[in-house]
């Protein structure tokens, strides 16, 4: 095998994370003991299975729930999706979703096509308000409230197991962001989770559905071993991502305190060394690895490619690098600058180094665009 | 909507994409006296949160959005200090 082909300037851990080490074992092994149909009743059907079943018990017994409890999916965006609007149909009350107004675009897409929205504000440091939320989830016709653990651009952890919520109104938590990094919250009724931000194989999404949820699936079902999922299960994948997940919370302790300090510096560094520079979220209460900042007029796309071609890859919600000309709605929502936007999240094994010939670069390179246009 | 406010200067940045209306805003803040009012006609989106915010890192007012007599979105900025860029 070769070495992973990332570098120490890939800072984008949030998009997705390379295969941690863990996982890359499990998976090649799996690859050839784990194709068979695990519905088979023949010894390769019933190998197949036993992985399934070991993949399950693993993921559970890492997020603390039952194996039952756990689905796996072809990606974190169906499990929110089916998470979500599962619960919605399952809802005796109406088919109404009260959200925070920084949720992740799979659960706005959820609701704009299975339900009714009614979207909460944010305070600046992107924050949802728990008073309004809960006021809108009393309303009549409201079924479900969404709210993610942390948010998947600006790190802000929300305080999702301190809602107070009617006992008919179940929550559901879009863990994406922080499945595996952090802690699962109390609270909820169903949550999702996405195996390529913890260093699992893309295409594994993870649905978790509490036992005594109202749940009912929003789309076709199937024959598969779990009566949530649909279609062939892709056998060799979960079983990676499982083990990855198992490391990851195994190693978090020492893994989060490095990182946490980490963005510290970058939060630190960026602050006292770019002039007009606004670095957003909130700076304590969330995740570990990740901190976003906008530096003012400096064109987003620029800085994505000028900071690339000094070997630093980092994503942007600024609305000049994405395929829309809309900004993105969590910058928006909490009202701070949209262009110029940087959002840093450093890998397992970024170093104080990367940190820092980041923090060095970045003064002149923004210097350098804004002087393009005579700033 | 039409023009809500009395502006001393009215910036064209109808066909600028971001971040060139805030970028205008900048350069000609000192264009009208403090206490005066200057707008900024953009029809890209991200004009609508990044101009407040502007405001809020420079310390200027934010007057708030009305439309230009075409009816494109209009920001309203008062100029309450010297300085600016």
């Amino acid at each position: 095998m070769t070495a992973a082909s990332t570098g120490p300037g890939d800072l984008d851990a949030a998009s997705s994370a390379p295969l941690h080490p863990a996982a890359r074992e499990v998976l090649l092994a799996a690859l050839d003991r784990g194709y068979a149909d695990p519905r088979r009743l023949h010894r390769a059907g019933r190998e197949a299975r036993l992985l399934l079943d070991n993949a399950r018990e693993a993921t559970a017994d890492a997020l603390g729930v039952r194996p039952d409890e756990v689905t796996f999916t072809p990606s974190g965006t169906h499990a929110v999706h089916l998470g979500l609007l599962g619960l919605v149909r399952g809802s005796r009350r109406g088919d109404g979703v009260v959200h925070s107004a920084v949720e992740h675009s799979a659960v706005r897409h959820a609701v704009a096509w299975g339900a009714r929205g009614d979207e909460v504000g944010v305070t600046g440091d992107g924050r949802v308000d728990a008073g309004d939320l809960v006021r809108g989830a009393i309303a009549p016709g409201t079924g479900v409230v969404a709210l993610q653990t942390a948010n998947h651009e600006v790190g802000t952890v929300q305080d999702v197991g301190d809602l107070e919520l009617p006992d008919d109104v179940p929550l559901f938590t879009d863990a994406c962001a922080s499945m595996g990094r952090l802690p699962l919250p109390d609270g909820w009724a169903a949550a999702a989770g996405s195996a390529h931000k913890w260093g699992g194989p893309a295409g594994v999404g993870v649905l978790l559905v509490r036992k005594r949820a109202r749940w009912r699936n929003p789309f076709p079902g199937d024959d598969r071993v779990d009566e949530r999922s649909t279609g062939f299960e892709n056998v060799p994948a979960v079983l990676a991502a499982a083990a990855s997940l198992q490391a990851v919370v195994a190693e978090r302790d020492e893994v989060n305190a490095r990182q946490h300090e980490l963005v510290d510096v970058v939060r630190r560094r960026v602050t006292a060394e770019v002039p007009d520079v606004e670095v957003v979220g909130d700076p304590d209460r969330r995740l570990p690895h990740l901190v976003t900042f906008s530096c003012l007029y400096v064109d987003g796309e620029a800085l994505v490619t000028e900071l690339d071609r000094r070997g630093f890859g980092i994503a942007s919600g600024s609305a000049c690098t994405a395929s829309t000309l809309i900004p993105s709605h969590v910058l928006e929502a909490m009202g701070v600058l949209t262009h110029g936007n940087v959002r840093l999240s450093l890998q397992r094994g970024t170093t104080r180094a990367d940190v820092d010939a980041f923090c060095d670069a970045l003064p002149g390179v923004v210097a350098e665009i804004r002087s393009r246009v005579g700033l | 909507m039409s023009p809500a406010h009395e502006v001393a200067l009215e910036l064209d940045c109808r066909e600028m994409p971001c971040p060139m209306p805030v970028i205008e805003l900048a350069r000609h803040l000192a264009d009208v006296e403090v206490g005066e009012l200057l707008a900024v006609v953009a029809r890209d989106p991200a004009a609508a949160v990044d101009v407040p915010a502007w405001c809020r890192m420079k310390q200027q007012e934010y007057v708030g959005a009305d439309a230009a007599d075409d009816g494109a979105p209009r920001y309203v900025v008062r100029r309450v200090r010297v300085g600016s860029s």
